[in-house]
């Protein structure tokens, strides 16, 4: 998956006194939190180093976290290290040269499956009491690889939002819908208004399996979903083919989307935000992850709730609220006290806060306060995300690389075709016979 | 130096000279052993490395023979970039080629040629890469966007104005009738009708600034009335029922058309979106709004779609090379002796005949270094590919260097396949290159 990287340009000041105050707020409190997390030891001593996708901008705040860490725990060093989207290919040759960090965070569960499998990287059951407690069942599960807990989640992202022009549907006289047939109808009385109802970037591959997969998590439900993620049932299965000819409904209108079809199959992502919140708005909604803001135009000023507004992606007949989303889940390489002291530091809801209340984070801790959010938008997305009954990761993320995440190839180009002729059959096929070719 | 034959001819070489021949040849060693063990490094075990790499699959470690290459020649994409490079070397170094020697011949004549060469020889300065950035936004489809749709917009729309309402569509199935184009009502009317005609998809800030509440005309007898309004308000309101808060379209030019076609009388409507036709005999008529109103504006050509995108690119690509190709030529032509050309003319050589039989056959041996340079260029043509092709057509613009790079590294990280284009493009080149080599050595 490629997502932007951005954030919110905040002041130093205000992030210091926030993580200061909150330090002060729980130091003296032993069971904040995680429980059994201690809130401090001056004991542990070393040096852990760790690494990420987080730069530049991200890796301030993300430094701001740490020395949070340090100051519960003033004897040991933390070490960060951007390894920026490279990751993947860092981490796997150090692993291979046997020398890679002590922590990393890392947004492909495949990559960590990997890892598992080799041995690489070690269970952290010893947080798994605190994790519970702070997370929701899916997210826990997601950390999991044949059971035992790997993984933490510490960032995350909410790919079920829908985000929309207020504007546009004021003068159409809509509402945010709730359900399927209300988001249909919803869309046609904005297309008789005089505005396309959608933006498509269709030039991203990804933006039409996340798509997809909103579709299929919610009509053919979860179980279905991980059948289909791990390739047990084929991707020519009846539920498919339903949910694309669903997924038809939204791009099988070429006047319902900004520029029409050869239109969307050149508009990439940033492009397809931009000209839905412009001056004059090529369409009214973006149907993507609670990423869209970091997109928005920045010399527009637009402002969050006016100009820009979001809902949750429509339930289909009486599914229940699922959320399809990714994040990055940090795994532990060496097993040393100092790790696991990190470890059990980023699993409290206080070191969430201190990212959250910087922005630009969504945060899978459910206790994370949801008054730390800096806007009610971010803190609908995050907390959606974060309370999630049902949450699946982004399933093309979950996929073989050459499947899931190339471009020209496997799901990103077979969704582009179907976008160029919607026939949820051949489409079908399709897919099957890459997903074949990937899994052999 | 004399070969080897003579040598053995020649009488014994004093031994003084036989060790200084010896200190030359290490000497001559000494400072090529760091040039050769670059080349080593860098160039022929990678390129041997390669070649065994090309006969391993994907992880490297089972040997599969010659699979890499079946499968470069049945896959589709792959078969597409040997096609797409094909048609690359046939099209592009010819026609650079002959962009560069019409430019360099013509800025011998004009007065600015100067500042002409320099605005040619301007997108060698940029890299590949970037260039295809720029012509990426120029060949945006939305003409708002790009810069030669917007171009080919202004005139079209000029040639071919689009209609007032070229979003618009009828608002319910009413209007879906007759034949002769534009928007007709399905059910005939006779004189003391009313005709509804609602349109929708019409945005808000595009009613005219005089427009009025719509109002369903009364019936008169002798006449047929009717109404053109925006069958829209907040909310969406009733399709073909003219409500409160709907407003007029004004400005609407209606037909009123025989029921088998033809037009019998024109009118336009009012600011409440209003129309009548006085004094209509008796009989069935259809009332329609011609489509004209409906003439959509230019379009944009699809530049970036699957059928243009080679062409696109290459556009882009003789737009960076015509340049290099001016100058080479150019230096090429100051060369040429002038009394040949003024000889031929005093014969009484037309200018094209001393262009044709004089001036390009004294070219002959520049122009081919240009042409041969433009192939081998052309056949590891890469980055402005994919800077170029939206990654939807990419498959469609596909070459074999971009297909290499894909598949080695694009996220499948299939080097061996990888390497097996690899090697197909290095025996591609060889006989351009063996060429190349094969002329210079002529020259010297």
């Amino acid at each position: 998956m490629r997502r932007p990287h951005a954030g919110r340009p905040l002041t130093l000041l205000a992030a210091l006194i926030a993580a200061f105050a909150l330090l002060a707020g729980c130091g003296g409190d032993d069971d904040s939190g995680g429980g059994s997390t201690p809130a401090g030891d001056e004991n542990v001593t070393g040096t852990v180093s760790m690494t990420a996708v987080w730069s530049g901008d991200e890796q301030a705040k993300f430094q701001k976290v740490l020395d949070g860490f340090t100051e519960r725990y003033p004897n040991v060093t933390v070490n960060y290290t951007s390894g920026g989207d490279q990751l993947p290919t860092i981490l796997s040759t150090a692993v291979q040269g046997g020398n890679p960090p002590d922590l990393a965070a890392v947004a492909q569960p495949g990559l960590v499956k990997d890892f598992a499998a080799r041995g690489a990287i070690k269970p952290i059951d010893f947080a798994e009491d605190a994790i519970t407690q702070n997370y929701s069942q899916g997210w826990v599960d997601q950390g999991k690889v044949d059971g035992t807990l790997y993984g933490l989640y510490f960032k995350g992202a909410n790919k079920s939002t829908v985000w929309f022009n207020p504007h546009v549907f004021n003068d159409a006289g809509v509402e945010p819908p709730a359900n399927w047939d209300d988001f249909l109808k919803v869309a046609g009385t904005v297309k008789d208004s005089g505005v396309p109802a959608f933006s498509i970037a269709g030039a991203d591959g990804w933006t039409l399996t996340d798509l997809f997969e909103n579709i299929y998590l919610r009509s053919a439900g979860p179980e279905k979903y991980d059948q289909l993620a791990n390739h047990e049932i084929p991707w020519t299965d009846p539920s498919v083919i339903s949910a694309l000819t669903m997924m038809k409904d939204v791009i099988g209108d070429p006047q319902n989307i900004a520029g029409g079809i050869d239109g969307a199959l050149q508009t990439e992502f940033p492009t397809s935000v931009a000209q839905t919140f412009g001056e004059t708005p090529k369409a009214a909604m973006v149907i993507e992850g609670d990423f869209v803001p970091t997109a928005l135009p920045a010399d527009a000023n637009l402002v969050a709730g006016e100009d820009y507004d979001v809902f949750a992606f429509p339930s289909l007949g009486d599914s229940p609220d699922a959320i399809m989303g990714a994040g990055d889940q940090v795994v532990m390489f060496k097993d040393t006290p100092a790790a696991r002291a990190l470890v059990e530091y980023l699993a409290t809801p206080e070191a969430a806060e201190i990212w959250v209340e910087q922005g630009g984070f969504s945060s899978p801790n459910k206790n994370v306060d949801d008054n730390a959010y800096q806007d009610d938008l971010t803190r609908e997305t995050a907390t959606a995300l974060a309370d999630a009954q049902t949450f699946r990761f982004d399933m093309s993320d979950l996929q073989p690389a050459s499947f899931g995440a190339t471009v020209g190839q496997g799901m990103w180009k077979d969704f582009q075709d179907f976008l160029r002729n919607p026939n949820p059959q051949a489409t079908a096929q399709r897919l099957e016979r890459d997903a074949v070719r990937a899994y052999k | 130096m004399a070969g080897g034959g003579n040598i053995a001819a020649a009488p014994p070489v004093p031994r003084e000279r036989r060790r200084a021949r010896l200190r030359d040849r290490v000497v001559a060693g000494a400072f090529l052993l760091p040039a050769a063990v670059l080349l080593g490094v860098w160039l022929v075990y990678p390129a041997v490395n390669t070649v065994v790499r090309s006969f391993y699959d994907r992880s490297g470690d089972a040997f599969v023979g010659i699979d890499n290459y079946r499968t470069l020649f049945s896959s589709d994409p792959l078969l597409t970039a040997i096609r797409n490079n094909a048609l690359w070397v046939a099209v592009v170094p010819a026609l650079v080629t002959a962009i560069g020697l019409i430019f360099a011949v013509l800025t011998e004549r004009i007065r600015w040629s100067v500042a002409f060469k320099v605005a040619v020889f301007m997108p060698m300065a940029i890299s590949l890469f970037a260039a295809g950035v720029i012509w990426r936004v120029m060949y945006e489809k939305e003409p708002d966007r790009g810069a030669i749709n917007a171009t080919i917009g202004a005139v079209a729309d000029w040639v071919d104005p689009p209609g007032v309402l070229s979003s618009a569509r009828a608002s319910s199935p009413a209007l879906a009738g007759g034949t002769g184009g534009g928007i007709a009502l399905r059910d005939t009317v006779r004189p003391g009708g009313v005709a509804l005609m609602g349109l929708t998809g019409i945005r808000a800030s595009e009613v005219p600034d005089d427009a009025r509440e719509a109002v369903r005309p009364a019936s008169r007898p002798g006449t047929v009335t009717g109404v053109v309004w925006r069958d829209f308000r907040p909310g969406g309101g009733r399709a073909g029922v003219v409500e409160p808060g709907e407003s007029g379209l004004p400005g609407v030019t209606v037909e009123l058309r025989h029921s088998g076609g033809g037009r019998v009388a024109t009118t336009e409507t009012g600011p409440d979106g209003t129309f009548r036709f006085d004094g209509v005999a008796d009989g069935d008529y259809r009332v329609a709004i011609g489509a004209a109103t409906f003439a959509a504006p230019f379009d944009g050509v699809n530049w970036l779609g699957q059928g243009l995108i080679t062409p696109a690119v290459m556009m882009a690509y003789i737009w960076v090379w015509a340049g290099f190709a001016m100058v080479v030529i150019g230096a090429g032509l100051a060369a040429i002796p002038r009394d040949l050309l003024e000889a031929a003319r005093t014969d009484g050589a037309s200018e094209w005949q001393v262009f044709r039989r004089v001036t390009v056959p004294l070219l002959a041996p520049v122009l081919s270094v240009v042409f041969i340079t433009m192939i081998i260029n052309v056949l590891k043509v890469f980055d402005i590919v994919l800077s170029v092709a939206p990654a939807s057509v990419q498959d469609d613009a596909n070459v074999i260097a971009l297909a290499m790079w894909r598949t080695a590294f694009g996220g499948t990280n299939d080097f061996g396949l990888g390497s097996a284009i690899a090697v197909f493009l290095f025996l591609l080149v060889i006989p351009v290159l063996a060429l190349n080599v094969r002329r210079f050595r002529r020259e010297q």
